[in-house]
């Protein structure tokens, strides 16, 4: 079970760090399409589909990174009071209530919508398939972002399934596994820091009064 | 049970079920398949079970989110953040700052205050802003002799205006959930947030004026600098990031560029800005893009359940529902607004901003209307009354990140006894606004943004 969580927590990672560089592709398209526009007045045809696009697919796809990391916001005011095993099994049944219908809804659906896109035959029988951009004439391609909908929720039911693994482990064991890390918030990092040196602080001083009681 | 009675169940147990603490976007999108089905159900509904206008709303709703113009501003102002908060710019600016304030009372304070409001501005996010602040400035203070409730309500209260002075996150996500053009929410929010922030100054300034001793005037050979290396250094550590802030609001505001290209040069800047001060690595650079990637889909995904839950919830009629209900109550505009951000302000107890702002705004929004109150001028009184809910018990964010990175001997009491001045402040600053509401609409009007 260990393995199988692992492989999907890093699989989801993966495919969230690797669509996190959308942002730098969106900065700098953006950046050129002012250059241009402002310094020769050419302003380009595919800036303004470019930016919705690279945001669609960076949020898109790092649902289950960020589901991974607990990332999602939750509001946690009596699930914090409780034990991790009764906070695991919450969870374990609040997935099946609340995370699989509607993930499995989203794949169902998004399916259709992603197909009906790729129907489209916008250059005539001969040309390529796939809907395109209606808001410039460059014919940016709209049908991927769209089949990105229904793949990034089939991400997010794998990780669901990893999360359910979590909370079996944590019923039995009775403490959450560790999660993985790769980067934390700052605040996050400095609590951590500050925490580590009060509990040194502690330690020292507790062994230089076991010192002080022998002499 | 006629629809609206089952809208306001499905709005009563996503209450009930936010606090068993699951992730409420997920929750949120399946209530919404789960009573929107119920909605949509057609007499034979039971023959083809597949078949449920429910899915096309779904995912019309999903993708109404993903190219939403609006919110891709939202992992651009991320990311400058994120870059800048690991460009280690914060001690140069306070230590600067506090020399360059040397003159008044309080000197030091005022040098936190004025650094807390740049870098949140610029950074936006309140836990890092609060924590650097907290490792760099509160023991700086707290060694000069200051007061530990004085010095640890400014770093609170300065950490938490990054909400509210433009360009702040929390705004274009309002902008989205309130379909308020960001432009003019941003040109609003500029004169309130400094007045808020003037509130704090003056308050820091005029406390020490009047009892010295919570702040100590600095040694002279401590500060005593040339004047030429003064500017000097204000050259290499303010003024680099006033002119990043200033341009991106600039040509925001000045109509130059959209807030998405404003944002993208601005990400630009932030990473020339970095690798300027030689703070850029690779490793620095994939820390920020990943960070991005993860508050983004927290956001954006919060979006597409609540999108997808209001549109059931209002198809049920639990909007008119909720309005009948209001408008037969004969509030008056003062009273309904003040009773609206009361139940805004308890909200801030349980929740973070971001749920507040995208679902439980919505409920507010469409009544706004019938009292006449602009949606810019309720975003800006909500953006002010957040600011409260960082520094209260028992959710405090602002105050419990502090008192985890503050030296032992800060007591979590003493963090929220010194910000309880600076709450009087915000309290004052929305009175004010109310009573004057040309203080937030004086700049959209004369830039030429009328509603």
């Amino acid at each position: 079970m260990n393995r199988i969580l692992y492989f999907i927590d890093r699989l989801s990672m993966r495919v969230g760090h690797a669509f996190g560089w959308c942002i730098l592709v969106l900065t700098f398209a953006m950046s050129y399409e002012i250059f241009v526009r402002k310094a020769f007045r050419a302003p380009t045809a595919w800036a303004f589909d470019i930016s919705y696009i690279m945001y669609g697919a960076l949020f898109m796809m790092a649902g289950a990174y960020t589901l991974s990391r607990d990332g999602h916001v939750r509001g946690d005011v009596i699930y914090r009071l409780l034990s991790p095993r009764k906070q695991a099994w919450v969870e374990f049944v609040l997935y099946f209530l609340f995370f699989f219908p509607g993930v499995l809804a989203l794949i169902y659906a998004g399916y259709d919508y992603a197909s009906e896109s790729w129907s489209y035959m916008p250059y005539g029988f001969q040309g390529p398939r796939g809907e395109i951009s209606i808001n410039s004439p460059a014919g940016v391609p709209v049908s991927p972002l769209k089949t990105l909908l229904p793949v990034s929720a089939f991400f997010l039911l794998l990780q669901g399934i990893a999360e359910t693994i979590r909370c079996v482990l944590c019923i039995k064991t009775g403490e959450w596994p560790q999660r993985l890390h790769d980067v934390e918030e700052t605040e996050t990092i400095l609590l951590q820091k500050a925490q580590e040196v009060q509990k040194r602080a502690d330690e020292a001083s507790s062994l230089s009064t076991e010192g002080g009681g022998k002499e | 049970m006629s629809d609206p009675h089952v809208a306001i169940m499905m709005m009563g147990l996503f209450i009930i079920f936010v606090l068993f603490g699951f992730p409420i976007c997920f929750t949120l999108v399946a209530m919404g398949v789960g009573f929107g089905y119920y909605a949509y159900a057609t007499p034979d509904q039971m023959s083809h079970l597949f078949q449920n206008r429910v899915f096309d709303l779904l995912v019309n709703q999903t993708y109404s989110v993903m190219i939403n113009d609006v919110l891709v501003a939202v992992p651009l102002f991320l990311f400058i953040g994120y870059v800048l908060e690991r460009a280690n710019i914060v001690d140069r600016l306070f230590f600067t700052l506090s020399i360059a304030a040397r003159q008044i009372p309080a000197a030091m304070a005022v040098a936190a205050l004025v650094t807390c409001a740049i870098f949140a501005t610029a950074v936006g996010i309140i836990g890092a802003v609060v924590t650097l602040m907290g490792l760099l400035a509160l023991p700086a203070l707290l060694k000069a002799g200051y007061d530990v409730k004085f010095a640890s309500g400014v770093i609170c209260a300065g950490g938490c205006l990054g909400i509210l002075i433009p360009p702040s996150i929390m705004l274009i996500v309002y902008s989205a959930t309130a379909s308020v053009s960001i432009v003019r929410l941003y040109a609003g929010a500029i004169t309130p947030g400094f007045m808020l922030a003037g509130l704090y100054i003056i308050y820091v300034v005029g406390r020490a004026y009047l009892n010295p001793s919570i702040a100590p005037k600095p040694r002279k050979e401590d500060w005593d600098i040339p004047f030429s290396r003064l500017v000097k250094m204000l050259l290499t550590s303010l003024f680099p990031l006033a002119v990043l802030i200033m341009s991106v609001l600039g040509a925001i505001l000045a109509g130059w560029a959209t807030p998405t290209e404003a944002a993208a040069v601005g990400s630009f800047g932030s990473l020339a800005l970095a690798a300027g001060y030689r703070e850029l690595t690779w490793e620095r650079l994939k820390e920020s893009v990943y960070l991005t990637v993860r508050t983004s889909a927290m956001v954006c995904w919060l979006f597409v359940g609540s999108w997808t839950f209001a549109s059931v919830f209002s198809y049920l009629g639990g909007h008119t529902f909720i309005e009948e209900t209001v408008m037969a109550m004969n509030l008056s505009p003062v009273t309904f607004l003040i009773l609206a951000q009361i139940i805004i302000f308890l909200l801030g107890w349980p929740l973070e901003w971001s749920e507040i702002i995208i679902i439980f705004v919505p409920i507010f929004l469409p009544l706004l209307d019938n009292f006449g109150i602009d949606p810019l001028f309720f975003g800006i009184l909500v953006a002010l009354n957040l600011q409260t809910s960082f520094m209260t018990p028992p959710m405090a964010m602002a105050a419990y990140y502090l008192k985890g990175i503050a030296p032992p001997e800060v007591q979590l009491m003493d963090i929220f006894e010194g910000c309880f001045p600076f709450l009087f402040m915000v309290l004052l600053s929305m009175v004010l606004l109310y009573n004057f509401p040309q203080i937030a609409f004086w700049l959209p009007n004369a830039l030429g943004y009328i509603s």
